[in-house]
């Protein structure tokens, strides 16, 4: 159901059933290696190209959750999924191998949340009874394509971010034992004129920002209604601008309830600069860690706000302005967890 | 960012971009100097200690031993960039390790290994100069340059 301008109440509740997240080498000798349920020891996973290992983490990743959700692959009807990769061929693929309905979804680094929303939303207008989603990434696939080729000795300025290499993906159901889905607030594009493509987390923190505050305004709460606000990979540079940005709208948002998943997935003395980024980011640590919190009990209400940068290389290059966007899906525990 | 630029811009964009700003974290320019001037300076030093070598140890002159030097340092370069070590060293050293020509070696041979997956033709062969043809095309624009005005300065300007 609608409610305000760009946001929707699922009174159905639709419920998170089960999850699957698959990590590469440098994200198990991250922060939360108990976030994964698969992690490799090899970039490559045993294919010829990143892009290939890629889709076999998306691959796994569904696997992963249609087994611990002892559902069969044939009782889901959607797959909504997509990723970074020009046309996101390693989602095309892993969803022809899965043979389940797909619907391919692009909203950068906020995928994840965008087909959360997407996914609750057909499951509480009763359109399906099982849809998963999903989002990946691969760190060198990622950085060919938007960056320079892996081995090249380009220096990284501070505001740079690490592309998560991994998958996530969840499966979400008209009941069940899992977190709820409550809401979702769709974002609009922001636009700030920002050009440089080392500096994500300063250009989408605006979008965040404006998400966050919509969510707010169009569901009638405040700030204090969830335990945590987590945003998408805006870094410790974005996190700081749209935290700030939330103060200055008059949205006390308390700090230490402002997580961001760019800095939750890696520890500080791993060379990431200002965070992690990329698809799998939100998706990994929304799913393999917030999620689980939610589940075990120590967190009840969270909001997560994931951002995604909508560029291409060709935009860059022409000097474009880089657009950015950003989803937010409201996820609680289930009444009898309470 | 220019003033040219900055004019295109909104005010709500104008006054994102200095609240951002703000909050970025700048390069830190003067110790990067320090950083590429000593490794870079390392990296001439190795390329001096080759050179003296293959004067002293073959029939190299002063003249002659350009080549063989180059040829030994793009080989190291090959060797820290196939096995991922040169993109870390660049990554402290930044201009220090990009502008002698390890960092042109660098360049080509990261390029060759990144595309391998794309085949030899459309792959190797066409990206391998992906990043270091403009070098290439720049260089002998400018050289093409520099050398028809000291033949205009020499032939005409009596000098």
């Amino acid at each position: 159901m609608l409610k305000g301008h760009q946001s929707w109440i699922f009174e159905n509740r639709p419920s998170i059933l089960s999850t699957g997240t698959v990590g590469g080498p440098f994200e198990a000798k991250g922060k939360i290696p108990e976030a994964f349920d698969i992690l490799h020891e090899d970039m490559w996973l045993n294919q010829d190209s990143w892009e290939k290992a890629q889709q076999k983490m998306l691959e796994e990743a569904i696997q992963t959750t249609l087994k611990k959700g002892r559902i069969e692959k044939e009782s889901v009807e959607f797959l909504i999924a997509g990723d970074l990769i020009n046309q996101m061929t390693p989602t095309s693929f892993a969803a022809s191998t899965s043979s389940i309905p797909f619907l391919g979804a692009f909203s950068a680094c906020a995928t994840s949340m965008e087909s959360l929303a997407l996914a609750a939303s057909i499951i509480n207008a009763k359109g399906a009874n099982y849809i998963l989603c999903a989002a990946s990434s691969h760190n060198a696939a990622t950085e060919k394509q938007f960056r320079y080729p892996t081995e090249y000795g380009g220096q990284k300025p501070p505001t740079s971010q690490w592309t998560v290499t991994g998958a996530g993906c969840a499966l979400v159901a008209q009941n069940g034992t899992g977190p709820a889905i409550t809401s979702a607030t769709i974002g609009k594009v922001a636009d700030m004129g920002m050009t440089d493509p080392f500096n994500m987390g300063g250009a989408m923190a605006i979008a965040a920002a404006d998400t966050i505050e919509a969510h707010f305004r169009d569901m009638q709460i405040d700030p204090s209604y969830y335990d945590l606000i987590i945003t998408g990979d805006l870094g410790h540079i974005g996190r700081e601008v749209s935290l700030d940005l939330l103060h200055d709208r008059n949205i006390p948002i308390d700090a230490e309830k402002y997580v961001d998943c760019g800095i939750a997935i890696y520890r500080e003395d791993q060379p990431v600069l200002a965070g992690g980024s990329g698809a799998a980011c939100s998706a990994i640590v929304t799913y393999g860690h917030f999620l689980q919190e939610v589940i075990k009990g120590n967190l009840k209400r969270i909001l997560v706000a994931a951002t995604g940068s909508l560029h291409s290389t060709l935009s860059v290059q022409q000097k474009d302005p880089i657009p950015c966007i950003a989803h937010a899906v409201s996820i609680e525990a289930r009444s009898e967890h309470i | 960012m220019g003033d040219k630029k900055k004019q295109k811009l909104q005010p709500n964009q104008q006054r994102y971009q200095a609240f951002q700003q703000k909050r970025e974290i700048k390069r830190p320019i003067f110790k990067n100097c320090i950083k590429a001037f000593l490794i870079g300076g390392l990296i001439c030093f190795i390329g001096q200690l080759i050179s003296t070598f293959y004067i002293y140890q073959f029939n190299f002159t002063e003249k002659t031993v350009g080549n063989p030097t180059v040829a030994t340092l793009i080989f190291l370069t090959m060797l820290l960039t196939g096995f991922g070590v040169y993109d870390r060293i660049a990554q402290f050293a930044g201009a220090g390790s990009a502008v002698p020509v390890t960092g042109f070696g660098n360049a080509v041979i990261s390029s060759a290994i990144e595309y391998r997956s794309e085949g030899f033709i459309l792959g190797v062969g066409s990206n391998m100069l992906k990043l270091a043809g403009p070098v290439i095309v720049y260089g002998v624009f400018s050289a093409f340059i520099v050398a028809i005005i000291k033949t205009i300065l020499t032939q005409w300007g009596g000098f």
